[in-house]
């Protein structure tokens, strides 16, 4: 260990150096997420992060069962951007039979892909505000997001893990009432973005939290493998939306929030931003959403609709293999690389031939994010260093798998 | 990603190091010897692949050799991907650890030694990060056997809790 | 004040309001023991005060702020204004397990959490009860592998509540549950059937009840 400065803003200080731990059951600490903290009086020199508190072994479940029962195993990983996880997969699974999704499959995709990273935000700033003091915003964002749980519950069923994806499109399609709702829901939602910007942006506390600590420049991010809000942070606009477009996001126009300095107030600046830049997308998706089939018409991997089990044969045979044994996926390895709310989330599939999977391996953006926790916050005060978690949006679930 | 012939050329410049390729579904995979890993992820840097978007491990039980690790680099600047995977044998499983060259690598290595065994010469912290300490066994692999609780049924209640007694 | 007597006052009390005579043979004036005990158990449940304390404990459990994955997410709208845990008064959710006496187990418990759970679980204060909230922590849930244990392993779980994640109106029926059991018996037989005896925390006590512990100046607690 180097040689600990005894001053610290100019002020005399001890040169003892304190190692104090965080949690894992920690208000602050967003999951169970331990974090073994050296500090000299109240200024943090070095961070360990130790994870694994919520291991859940997904990956090794993933082996056991078929491919589409992979779904709602591996949507459990990041529980707060459940259909990211299940797009991920979906898209290597599909890049490896080498089906092809309809339109409307794609633009529904986009649909909820886009409302759950709204959903997903708002946690982010409910959780973020609670643990800077203001708890208020926390029962508001609730609010915003009980309105799209009950439009994923209209499509799906379910409000959160909803299997609504699946490979080759969606499960169904949606009814028709949920349009209008979605209208109404958009109308609100850049409203009430508004208001939470307005409480926090004139908040002195929140801004002087927030403004001018724990930056992080972009070339050290890009060495630590961080993507998402926190590079957009940092002044580099790297999107996989616009990047490398999947799932027609390319049909659509919006702009990528970025911000300069890379200091926490940039990260939630950003992450505020993307919530109207989502909210225009839905809009344009559901302008231009295109009529057609809501999933692949290749009855060797889609189930085929249920009144055609009464008349057709081939029906019935394709619906019992794909239920008891599922689809064989020719042998291969693919990555596949979409773009979550808090970053890159990949997915990585061996096939060996057979109908369940030889690997599944999620890469995921929080797991990769944890490691600038340390760089970020080695000089900052203790309560700069929960702001910094905060605003790093580590979901532990990702974390851990 | 590189197209069929880039991958080739890619494969040129690196010599003996690459020992295969495979262009499937549009994506492109050198198949490396695992004492140039090293080089290679730095000449592919140099090359413009300067993002290194995951680190995995991967098992290919009962093939030998048998765990392979694998870096999957992205091209920021024109948006393009490249994986590089490397074998070991399961009886000598050492690779070079590249955190030095690649920072993101500290955690992604701690993860592939604690899933599968691989051992990352010159890491600066190997020890597991998702299983407890002490924990024995490296579950990601495939002869590791998946656990769990047996599920019992009413039916079978009375005999299993017979056959506990 | 002695158990028995109050018992027997509010036997008397019971009988006034009803009308019945106070005095006479099989009145409970003269009933004792094994007599009394038995007119107790048809008569009146508990005396009023330990159904004023059950009252008061059900209406006012402390939660412990503890999520470990999705179930928190649902635990936190079982908070939030649409489903209000505060309507029925659980919403002064406690950061530290000192303060608080209800766990609500929300999300998958691995093998390293664990004794981490059992240690927060040790070092609340009695009378606590626990919710094992969702399908992972009741049951394995969706993954039945190395990695989870099922929370009945290791602690005392009072209500298990289904669901992947159980929505919060589940969860509010797990804990309206919850409260209908310790308001309708107290005591619950907790101890006795979950074989917890042994975990208890008790100070050490030196000669009559009614004086200060050993250690502590007689006399009142000032200074203290």
């Amino acid at each position: 260990m180097s040689a600990v400065e005894t001053q610290i803003d100019g002020r005399e200080t001890t040169d003892e150096l304190l190692t104090l731990n965080f949690g894992p059951h920690h208000p602050a600490t967003h999951g169970v997420l331990r974090l073994l903290v050296t500090l000299q009086a109240e200024v943090v020199r070095d961070i360990k992060p130790i994870i694994g508190y919520v291991h859940t072994g997904i990956e090794k479940t993933a082996e056991d069962k078929s491919y589409w029962k992979v779904i709602p195993v591996v949507e459990r990983m990041d529980y707060l951007a459940y259909y990211f996880n299940a797009m991920a997969y979906i898209g290597a699974v599909e890049t490896l039979v080498g089906v092809e999704v309809p339109k409307r499959a794609q633009y529904l995709r986009v649909i909820h892909l886009e409302l759950n990273r709204i959903a997903s935000h708002l946690i982010w700033l409910g959780t973020s505000a609670l643990d800077l003091g203001a708890v208020s915003i926390f029962l508001y964002c609730l609010r915003e997001r009980e309105m799209i749980l009950d439009l994923f519950e209209m499509s799906s069923g379910a409000r959160m893990h909803t299997r609504y994806f699946q490979v080759g499109g969606v499960i169904e399609d949606i009814p028709a009432s949920f349009a209008p709702k979605l209208r109404e829901f958009l109308a609100i939602m850049p409203q009430r973005a508004d208001e939470y910007g307005a409480i926090l942006n004139s908040n002195e506390i929140v801004l002087a939290r927030l403004r001018g600590t724990c930056p992080l420049d972009a070339e050290t991010l890009l060495g630590l493998g961080v993507t998402g809000p926190l590079l957009r942070a940092a002044g580099n606009p790297w999107d996989l939306r616009k990047a490398a477009p999947y799932s027609s996001y390319d049909d659509f126009e919006f702009k990528i929030p970025v911000g300069t300095v890379g200091d926490n107030y940039d990260r939630f600046a950003v992450r505020l931003a993307e919530i109207y830049e989502s909210v225009r997308i839905i809009e344009q998706a559901l302008d231009g959403l295109p009529e057609g089939a809501h999933i692949t018409e290749d009855r060797k991997v889609a189930l085929p609709p249920r009144h055609e089990l009464a008349t057709s044969m081939e029906a019935l045979i394709h619906h019992f293999k794909l239920v008891t044994e599922g689809f064989r996926v020719p042998p291969g390895e693919v990555y596949n690389a979409i773009e979550s709310p808090r970053g890159e989330l990949g997915c990585y599939v061996r096939s060996d031939g057979s109908s369940k999977p030889a690997r599944v391996h999620m890469r995921d953006p929080s797991f990769v994010n944890l490691q600038a926790l340390a760089p970020m916050s080695r000089g900052s005060y203790i309560a700069d260093m929960i702001a910094t978690t905060a605003m790093l949006d580590p979901i532990l679930g990702g974390i851990d798998r | 990603m590189p197209d069929a012939t880039g991958l080739e050329l890619i494969r040129q410049e690196l010599g003996d190091a690459v020992l295969d390729t495979v262009f499937f579904r549009d994506r492109a995979t050198l198949i490396v010897d695992p004492p140039g890993i090293r080089g290679v992820l730095e000449q592919l840097r140099a090359q413009g692949y300067s993002f290194m978007a995951s680190l995995h491990g991967v098992d290919y039980y009962p093939q030998e050799p048998r765990l392979g690790v694998i870096y999957e680099l992205l091209d920021m600047r024109r948006v393009d991907r490249i994986t590089v995977k490397l074998r070991v044998h399961s009886d000598a499983p050492t690779v070079e650890s590249v955190t030095e060259d690649w920072p993101t690598a500290n955690h992604q290595e701690r993860e592939v030694y604690d899933m599968f065994g691989v051992l990352f010469d010159g890491h600066p912290d190997l020890r597991r990060i998702l299983m407890p300490e002490d924990y024995e066994g490296h579950p990601q692999r495939r002869d590791f056997p998946i656990g769990g609780e047996p599920v019992i049924f009413t039916r079978d209640e009375a005999k299993w809790l017979e056959a506990r007694q | 004040m002695k158990r028995e007597t109050l018992r027997v006052r509010g036997l008397n009390a019971h009988q006034l309001l009803r009308g019945e005579e106070l005095e006479g043979a099989n009145q409970p004036a003269h009933l004792e023991g094994e007599d009394l005990e038995r007119y107790v158990q048809e008569r009146v449940l508990t005396t009023t005060l330990d159904s004023a304390v059950a009252w008061a404990r059900s209406n006012s459990f402390f939660p412990l702020a503890f999520g470990l994955a999705c179930c928190a997410m649902e635990q936190f709208h079982a908070a939030g204004p649409r489903m209000d845990i505060a309507r029925f008064g659980y919403e002064a959710f406690r950061a530290s397990p000192r303060q608080a006496d209800l766990i609500i187990l929300a999300g998958r418990v691995s093998i390293k959490m664990a004794p981490v759970i059992r240690r927060l679980y040790d070092q609340m204060l009695e009378p606590k009860w626990a919710i094992s909230m969702g399908a992972c922590c009741s049951s394995m849930g969706v993954f039945n592998n190395y990695a989870l244990v099922p929370a009945d392993k290791f602690m005392p779980i009072d209500v298990h509540v289904p669901g992947c994640p159980p929505r919060p109106e589940a969860l509010m029926h797990g804990v309206l549950k919850l409260r209908k059991m310790v308001q309708n018996d107290p005591e619950a037989g907790w101890r006795e059937r979950y074989d917890a005896v042994g975990t208890e925390e008790v100070p050490e006590v030196g000669g009559h009840q009614d004086s200060a512990p050993a250690g502590l100046p007689e006399g009142g607690t000032a200074g203290a």
